[in-house]
């Protein structure tokens, strides 16, 4: 029982003074809301208004191809619509939907009140929603990309796609990418910290593996793509050759960073939907799970062998005999995890006893679609076939198999499972039965007999075909089907307006959930929880059917207000013993002001107003510089009560607080980046044709050297300043200083070998790769400077202490790291041209 | 490998529409006979069995290349040109997009590009070859009947994609006439 205040107060009351802090803002307040539960509302939404729009582009394609030789579109707008629907249905509405879920869902999950980072999040929706915006207004003024949603090289180079619809693809797509990260960042660092007390990692419910072993995938699977993105647009935008063969560049370096992304991307939208599978499964068959700790360690080695496994989408690019089995012999390994979640959910569906209600009825919808789907998907991994049906319409019905199987069906039925948890209300049964069914068998009217299709040897993204090559009768099928699909998806929406408006009241746990997101009243609380639970095992509410009414009385960890702040309690990552109390931040305008300055960064850009760009990330600094300034405090503060008797330090002085973990988990996300990078420089000088370069780097040890001292002693310095801090003795400051300064000098030094001993970036790859190694460097080392002056003026302003020392062992760790990348990349520069016999 | 998938989906489909019976005939196999047995041992038997017959099978549809009869193709924005080791048939003219070759023996393709990445597919006689600037891959194929094969591209090269098929004529050893003059093979 809480110390404070509850013993005064009822559930109404406590309820109320709660709702008070946590509740969202109305009108153009909206703009400045951060509270988890919204903005994963707003993310679902968006994520389904772009579904809806990508499906009607599927529909226009389907239209145009339900006759040979129609006229009705053109291969201008036929290949932007279908480049278009599979970005969109990718990046802007399977990534972002699990974003939402996983938003709207976590906290409710671990027994906390929101996330770890509010604000991150409320940045995410903007980015996702500019990003996602402007590509699809691209369309409006037929300027949409055009070269298929993986925009291979050299045909989405400048050379061949002149226009600015390649640019929108890769800004665009890299904004929305922006906010993946965020999230990455955020999921893990919420399910390691951000918990309940008592919830050990084995306690965790499943959905919250699914969705830390999602993020994490996110964290290393995105940066291969971004570093793609970036290197593409600064070849379109300032010629540098990177993937130019003529000039030294590779097409299929292009390929390999985007599958290395591209691959593990489709895991990443199937994990969270087989989580939402393992979740329901044994609610609805009355039923604990079958196996926890094997769908665990699967799910695990799924993530581990998915990053194994891009080149299979390279089986017919002429890659070595060895390369392809081995990867053929990898791509078949994934079955067995697959298989082994497959067969723990049957296994639990045989124990238990269940009857079919309707999210079940979407699971069912599920398993059939999926399980043929994944057959299909060996066989594509057995090179042979491949090189058969590789780019033809089997493809195309084979992933759609496999997303709208293992993706869509599943969180349609979340959508039905969950939507009661955020309405209060239960669904109107005979038009969902109605709408499941239309697009059952829609979907598989489309795709069963596109197998077909394909196998005739009909090639995907072709505007049309001939006649009389027994392609017309199953397109015309396909077509038809995929009518029928869009009329159930119609029924569907509408089903879920009948649900908001008409749908049955209840009071809690309609489903007879186990978990803590059911141990709430409904519609979910905007703080969730009005006490934390301590939990014992992993179904809560097994050993507690009356768990929610106790919670509601404020019985349980921080049941109470205190100075109007919002908490929840932060833990350790592996007991689940609590070790902190989190504040987190109010609402605030700050994200969809950095944002903004991040759309204007990317806008110039589109627009080649190269000059002016740096204005946007300016801007966005300044935003951040506030946004890192309203955390902390200027004492160091007793510990709190806790509630159920505990005493906990406040999260800025603890140990760990969550800030210092997701600078962690950045850093790995930025070092996949940066290892993609010396990937992409070795793949360079390896595999590009003409090479070696007409001039290597010519000069310039000595500088080389003096920078490398340079952004060596910022570490260190910045390491003394934090090591003067931890033991309470004066010059920290000036260390920091001290840090910058060398950070500064070491940036320039990069610069000065750039200009002075490297040829031009614009003549060959191999210039052009250098430049980005040493600009890597450059800019950490300038964000480096930015990052201490910051920890100077905090130290100044008294926010700093021997136990509030995050501020000073943050550059510490961004110092050292921008030092190691930086040394890494001289060694390539400078050793490289060695060991291969070059020039220097 | 079709029917193996159909006896698959319908042995797991069958498993789970159990379930939905309520019967309790399998409640009571231990949990550790479904993870063990079916989510490990069975798809390694299948996936096993699967490579030992497919490794082979790719092998034979590459093999070792300078003993056979080699013909270029280059693919462009949007066609093809192919050219033949004695500078042989149809290189110019409206007979661009006509490949020649010999029935009844195999014949390696070197295909490369000189814009974009393109693919090299004849659907009836072999895989695909991806044709990528800058670089020459290979593909053998073998026509067992003289005769007329449709070949098309088989990776989006933008706008012309659609139409940009190509024919293969084979024509028996020995008969040059359908082939065009000078080949003598
Ligand atoms: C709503 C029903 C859907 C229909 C009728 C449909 C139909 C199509 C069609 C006709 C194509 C183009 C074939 C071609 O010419 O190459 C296509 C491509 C594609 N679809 Fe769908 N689709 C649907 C839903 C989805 C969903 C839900 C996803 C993903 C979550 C998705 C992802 C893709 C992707 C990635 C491509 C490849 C695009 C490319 O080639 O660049 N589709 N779809
Ligand atoms: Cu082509
Ligand atoms: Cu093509």
């Amino acid at each position: 029982m809480s110390e404070q205040g509850t013993g005064r107060m009822t559930p109404i009351g406590l309820h109320r003074a709660l709702d008070a802090i946590w509740r969202a803002p109305k009108g153009l307040a909206a703009f400045s809301t951060v509270n988890h539960s919204v903005v994963g509302r707003r993310f679902i939404v968006t994520a389904f208004v772009f579904f809806a729009i990508g499906g009607l582009m599927a529909m226009l394609m389907r239209a145009q191809l339900a006759r040979p030789q129609n006229p009705f579109l053109g291969p201008e707008v036929y290949n932007q619509l279908f480049t278009l629907h599979g970005t969109v249905m990718m990046f802007l509405f399977a990534i972002p939907l699990i974003e939402g879920v996983a938003l709207y869902l976590l906290p409710k999950l671990l027994g906390a009140r929101d996330l770890a980072y509010p604000r991150l999040s409320a940045f995410g929706y903007w980015c996702y929603l500019f990003g996602g915006v402007a590509i699809l207004a691209s369309f409006v003024f037929g300027v949409a990309p055009d070269g298929g949603w993986f925009m291979y090289v050299p045909l989405a180079s400048k050379a061949y796609s002149p226009g600015i619809n390649a640019d929108v693809w890769l800004l665009g797509v890299t904004f929305v990418e922006v906010s993946a990260i965020c999230a990455a960042v955020e999921f893990v660092v919420t399910v390691l910290k951000v918990r309940t007390g008592g919830m050990a990692l084995h306690r965790m419910p499943l959905m919250a593996w699914y969705l830390l072993i999602t993020a994490a995938m996110m964290l290393v699977g995105f940066p291969p793509l971004i570093l793609g993105s970036v290197l593409l647009e600064i070849e379109r935008a300032f010629g540098w050759p990177f993937f130019a063969p003529d000039a030294g560049g590779a097409p299929l370096l292009w390929q390999h960073l985007f599958w290395l992304f591209g691959h593990p991307e489709v895991y990443i939208i199937f994990l969270p939907a087989a989580g939402v599978v393992s979740t329901l499964i044994p609610v609805f068959a009355r039923t604990r799970i079958v196996g926890y700790a094997w769908i665990v360690a699967a799910i695990i080695a799924l993530a581990f062998l998915s990053f194994g496994l891009w080149v299979h989408h390279m089986f017919t690019t002429g890659i070595p005999h060895l390369a392809l089995a081995f990867f053929s012999a990898a791509s078949t390994l994934v079955a067995i995890p697959t298989a082994v979640q497959i067969f723990a959910w049957t296994a639990t569906l045989l124990k238990g006893r269940l009857h079919l209600s309707l999210p079940m009825l979407y699971l069912l919808g599920f398993f059939s679609v999926f399980i043929f789907g994944g057959l299909t998907g060996v066989m594509l991994a057995i090179v042979p076939f491949d090189w058969q049906v590789h780019d033809t319409h089997f493809v195309v019905a084979h992933l759609h198999y496999v997303l709208i199987g293992g993706f869509v069906f599943p969180m349609l039925a979340a959508v039905y499972y969950w939507l009661p948890l955020m309405t209060g209300r239960l669904p109107v049964f005979s038009v969902s039965r109605t709408a499941f069914w239309l697009i059952f068998i829609g979907f598989n009217t489309t795709f069963l007999v596109m197998h077909l299709t394909g196998l005739l040897g009909m090639p995907r993204r072709v505007f049309t075909y001939e006649a009389g090559l027994g392609w017309d009768l199953p397109n015309l099928i396909s077509s038809f089907g995929g009518f029928v699909m869009a009329a159930g998806f119609a029924v569907f929406t509408l089903d879920l307006v009948l649900q908001f408006r008409f749908g049955r009241r209840f009071r809690r746990n309609p489903w007879k959930g186990t978990t803590l997101d059911w141990a709430m009243p409904t519609p979910a609380p905007s703080y969730n929880f009005a006490a934390l639970p301590r939990v014992s095992s992993r179904d809560p509410l097994i050993d507690d059917p009356d768990l929610g009414a106790q919670l509601a009385r404020g019985e349980g960890y921080l049941g109470r207000v205190r100075d109007g702040q919002m908490e929840t309690l932060g833990v350790d990552m592996a007991t689940g013993e609590p070790d902190q109390i989190i504040v987190l931040p109010q609402n605030d305008y700050l994200p969809i002001l950095t944002a903004l300055s991040l759309a204007i960064f990317f806008g110039c850009f589109l627009f080649g107003f190269y000059a002016f760009s740096p204005v946007g990330l300016g801007l966005a600094a300044v935003c951040v510089w506030r946004w890192l300034w309203s955390m902390g405090a200027k004492n160091d503060g007793e510990p709190e009560a806790a509630g159920l008797g505990l005493e906990l330090p406040l999260y800025h002085s603890a140990a760990r607080p969550p800030v210092w973990l997701g600078l962690i988990y950045f850093l790995v996300a930025n070092g996949t980046f940066f290892a993609s990078l010396l990937f992409g420089y070795l793949f360079l000088w390896t595999i590009a044709p003409n090479w070696p370069p007409p001039r290597m780097i010519e000069g310039g040890i000595g500088l080389a050297v003096l920078t490398a001292s340079g952004l060596i002693l910022s570490a260190v310095s910045a390491g003394r300043a934090r090591a003067l801090n931890a033991s309470a003795r004066p010059g920290r400051d000036l260390f920091q200083a001290l840090a910058g300064i060398f950070s500064v000098l070491g940036g320039a030094g990069l610069v000065a070998i750039l200009i002075m001993a490297a040829p031009p970036p614009t003549g060959h790859a191999y210039g052009a790769a250098t430049a980005a190694l040493l600009g890597y460097g450059f800019l950490h080392a300038g964000v480096g400077a930015l990052f201490s002056a910051y920890a100077v003026a905090r130290g100044q302003a008294g926010f700093i202490s021997p136990v509030r020392a995050t501020d000073a062992r943050a550059p510490a760790l961004w110092h050292a790291y921008t030092a190691v990348c930086a040394l890494a990349g001289l060694v390539f520069v400078y050793g490289l041209p060695l060991a291969m016999g070059g020039g220097a | 490998m079709i029917a193996g998938s159909a006896v698959i989906l319908s042995g797991v489909l069958g498993l789970i529409g159990y379930a939905f019976l309520n019967r309790d005939g399998l409640r009571d196999v231990p949990d550790r006979v479904w993870l063990i047995g079916g989510g490990v041992g069975f798809p390694m038997v299948v996936l096993t069995a699967l490579l030992a017959w497919a490794l082979p099978t790719g092998e034979s549809m590459t093999g070792a290349r300078g003993e056979v009869y080699e013909v270029q193709a280059e693919a462009y924005q949007w066609g093809w040109r192919f050219s033949y080791p004695d500078g042989a048939p149809g290189e110019t003219g409206s007979e661009a997009g006509v490949l020649y070759i010999p029935a009844g023996e195999p014949v390696d393709v070197a295909v490369t590009a000189v814009d974009v990445i393109h693919a090299f597919w004849i659907p009836r006689l072999a895989g695909k070859i991806d044709a990528i600037p800058g670089q020459t891959t290979h593909l053998r194929i073998q026509a067992d009947e003289p005769g007329e094969y449709r070949g098309q591209c088989a990776e989006f090269c933008g706008l012309g994609h659609a139409g940009m098929n190509f024919m293969v004529v084979a024509y028996a050893p020995g008969d040059t006439g359908a082939a065009g003059e000078g080949d003598e093979r």
